[in-house]
């Protein structure tokens, strides 16, 4: 359900990385599923899928692993990128720059990270062509993600930056970003990746993109909503600390790394002689990390002071323009009394941008009181099309949940009767859970007979 | 868009088709098991292709019984597509009798496959194209097996009198799978069935 009026071209960045990002995983987790399950299969049945003896193929777990993998970094930080391109306007003072091409740049981004897989395999061996068509692709994705980050930097540029803690988090993110982002395009071409390989520089670009672009928007996010989530802000001054320590301790911790893979350390070794000349960069890293926990520790010593003891907030405490802020902090159990309509991408801030003549309406919309009921609005115009009845509370789902986890419990335990038990029951469950019922109203709608519900 | 909603006029209650979540569902159930399809084909290809082996090891495949199995399928695709418009045109009888023929047929196909399974020389653990024709055909099978017991309980629901020319959505919905079921097959079956007669010249 999105709230009528809200097309989409008026989401917030953040739905659409969310929305690229499900989307994505529905197509990519199967392949990671299925190498589970090979594998699952040749130990217990004894097929040769992996087995190199009998012609199975160990690059194949590599295949699958990475047609995963690959998508799944972009699914992990798609919606942490949309946290900043939501967040980071309201402490600019101005919407984002570029919307549309964000929006476009996400997609393209995910798009194109189903066909960069290979780049993880650069030194398996593989044909030359097979390397140069996955290093172009590789080196291509860039270019959405660079709209992205020029599209932030204009924000800040064009806006009018107001700098606390949330703003510190969201801008030092496109600084970590830039600096993963660029890491990941040296790596992108084969003969720089046969010689990093293996090498620390990969732990410090992986260190980057994993918690450079996702951890700091989270974190940044999470002092952004608190107010919402529990209707108590943050302390600033701890938060700042935070930020800096955080953020020092990261670069200290992380950066040398790159040094230490050109300096040709590798990988996943957990000891090395002494005159390998690796030493000082690692002391620095070790160090850095400390410092690092250090500003963790103060981000959570914050959220614990802040429950107890934060200011009160408001419902808008950044003035900030999207929906979430109209309600109260904390929102009540049924977020809005009416739905809302929606008539721009900044529905608290019309006034201010006045943009066009048209206004969201906060105060006056559609009531839903007759049961359990939700409003559909067509996929892209968010135009409301019909009123949908919703299920009561059921114990079904619960049962599935758990009957099917059994079902894996006895494949575990080799319980073949208890097995086959638990899957009939994971079935009765679902045949419960989806038995038809009349007061769910499934039925074309005939505007004849059934007048509607909703009320202006 | 917003000043072009009118708020004076009541809006129809109910769900069907597309505006039915259930729906949505199945296209994205349908869209990953389609994937799993995909990775599992693959999977087949990789394989065949880096193989050193006999491939198929028995030489080219008879097409007879798995072609004649194919039609089965489809036809009972139809079938419980027949039973959904019967449905719509009042016809709750025909429409019972079609979605059982439909789940006759699906019951001889597993039939069929099972008689294959057993006629073939090798099992999922003899060789590397066996392991791969079983999880194949046999993951194949199992979403046939689902599929089945999704057409029993609509036959039961049809029974027991719960739908109507306007309320089918479970019906619609549940075709949709049984419908892909078949699709996926098609692919399935030009991989392992009719792509041998294209890089082997027969043995």
């Amino acid at each position: 359900m999105r709230a009528p009026g809200m097309s989409i071209g008026r989401v917030p960045i953040l739905v659409w990385g969310t929305l690229t990002a499900s989307v994505a995983n529905v197509f990519a987790v199967p392949s990671v599923s299925l190498a589970f399950f090979l594998l699952w299969l040749d130990r217990q049945t004894g097929t040769h899928f992996f087995d190199v003896l009998n012609g199975g193929k160990p690059l194949l777990w590599q295949h699958l692993f990475w047609m995963f993998g690959h998508p799944w970094v972009y699914a992990v930080v798609l919606p942490a990128m949309g946290i900043v391109s939501d967040a980071l306007p309201t402490f600019c003072r101005r919407p984002l720059v570029g919307y549309s091409a964000v929006a476009l740049s996400t997609m393209a981004t995910m798009l194109l990270g189903f066909g960069v897989w290979i780049h993880h395999m650069f030194a398996a061996g593989l044909p030359t062509l097979a390397l140069s068509f996955f290093g172009a692709t590789s080196l291509v994705i860039s270019i959405p993600s660079g709209v992205a980050v020029f599209a932030w930097i204009a924000t800040i540029w064009l806006g009018r930056p107001v700098i606390n803690t949330p703003f510190l988090f969201f801008s030092g993110f496109v600084i970590l970003f830039v600096i993963g982002g660029f890491s990941g395009v040296m790596t992108a071409a084969v003969p720089l990746d046969l010689q990093l390989n293996e090498t620390y520089f990969i732990v410090a670009h992986l260190h980057y993109v994993l918690l450079g672009i996702n951890v700091f928007p989270v974190v940044g996010g999470i002092y952004y909503w608190f107010p919402k989530f529990f209707g108590r802000m943050m302390n600033e001054r701890l938060g700042k600390w935070s930020f800096w320590v955080m953020f020092i301790g990261f670069n200290v911790g992380f950066f040398p790394m790159h040094v230490a893979g050109l300096l040709g350390m590798p990988r996943r070794i957990y000891t090395y002689a002494p005159h390998m000349g690796w030493s000082s960069v690692n002391m620095i890293t070790s160090v850095g990390s400390f410092v690092f926990a250090a500003g963790i520790l103060i981000f959570l010593v914050n959220v614990l002071v802040s429950l107890k003891r934060g200011v009160l907030a408001t419902a808008n405490p950044w003035d900030a323009p999207t929906l979430e802020w109209a309600v109260p902090s904390p929102p009540p159990a049924y977020n809005f009394a009416v739905i809302p309509f929606i008539a721009s991408r900044h529905p608290l801030w019309e006034d201010r941008l006045n943009e066009s003549e048209s206004r969201s309406s906060l105060e006056r919309g559609y009531l839903l009181m007759e049961g359990r009921e939700t409003i559909g609005t067509t996929p892209l115009d968010g135009i409301p099309d019909i009123i949908l009845k919703m299920p009561e509370d059921s114990y079904s789902p619960f049962f599935l949940g758990l009957f099917s986890s059994l079902v894996f419990v006895g494949l575990l335990l080799h319980w073949r009767d208890f097995t086959v038990l638990m899957a009939v029951a994971s079935s009765l469950s679902l045949m419960a859970w989806m038995w038809p019922r009349k007061s769910l109203v499934q039925r074309v709608p005939d505007t004849e007979y059934d007048k509607g519900v909703a009320h202006g | 868009m917003a000043e072009t909603i009118r708020l004076d006029q009541a809006l129809p209650v109910g769900s069907e088709g597309r505006r039915s979540g259930g729906w949505w569902g199945m296209l994205a159930l349908i869209a990953t098991e389609g994937s799993l399809f995909g990775y599992l084909l693959f999977t087949y290809f990789y394989l065949a292709s880096q193989s050193e082996q006999r491939w198929p090891p028995e030489g080219l495949p008879t097409l007879f019984m798995p072609g004649v199995n194919t039609l089965i399928l489809l036809t009972s695709s139809v079938f419980v597509w027949v039973s959904e418009r019967c449905i719509q045109l009042r016809q709750l009888y025909w429409s019972l009798a079609s979605m059982a023929l439909a789940i006759i047929l699906g019951v001889c196909f597993v039939v069929i496959q099972l008689n294959e399974w057993s006629k073939k020389s090798y099992d999922m653990a003899s060789n590397l194209y066996g392991s791969l024709y079983f999880t194949i055909t046999g993951f194949h099978m199992l979403h046939v097996v689902i599929g089945l017991v999704v057409l029993i309980s609509l036959l039961l629901w049809i029974a027991l009198g719960y739908f109507d020319h306007r309320r089918y959505a479970a019906v619609t919905i549940g075709g949709l799978y049984w419908h892909f079921v078949d699709v996926v097959w098609l692919f399935v079956f030009t991989t392992l069935y009719l792509l041998p007669y294209l890089y082997q010249d027969g043995i």
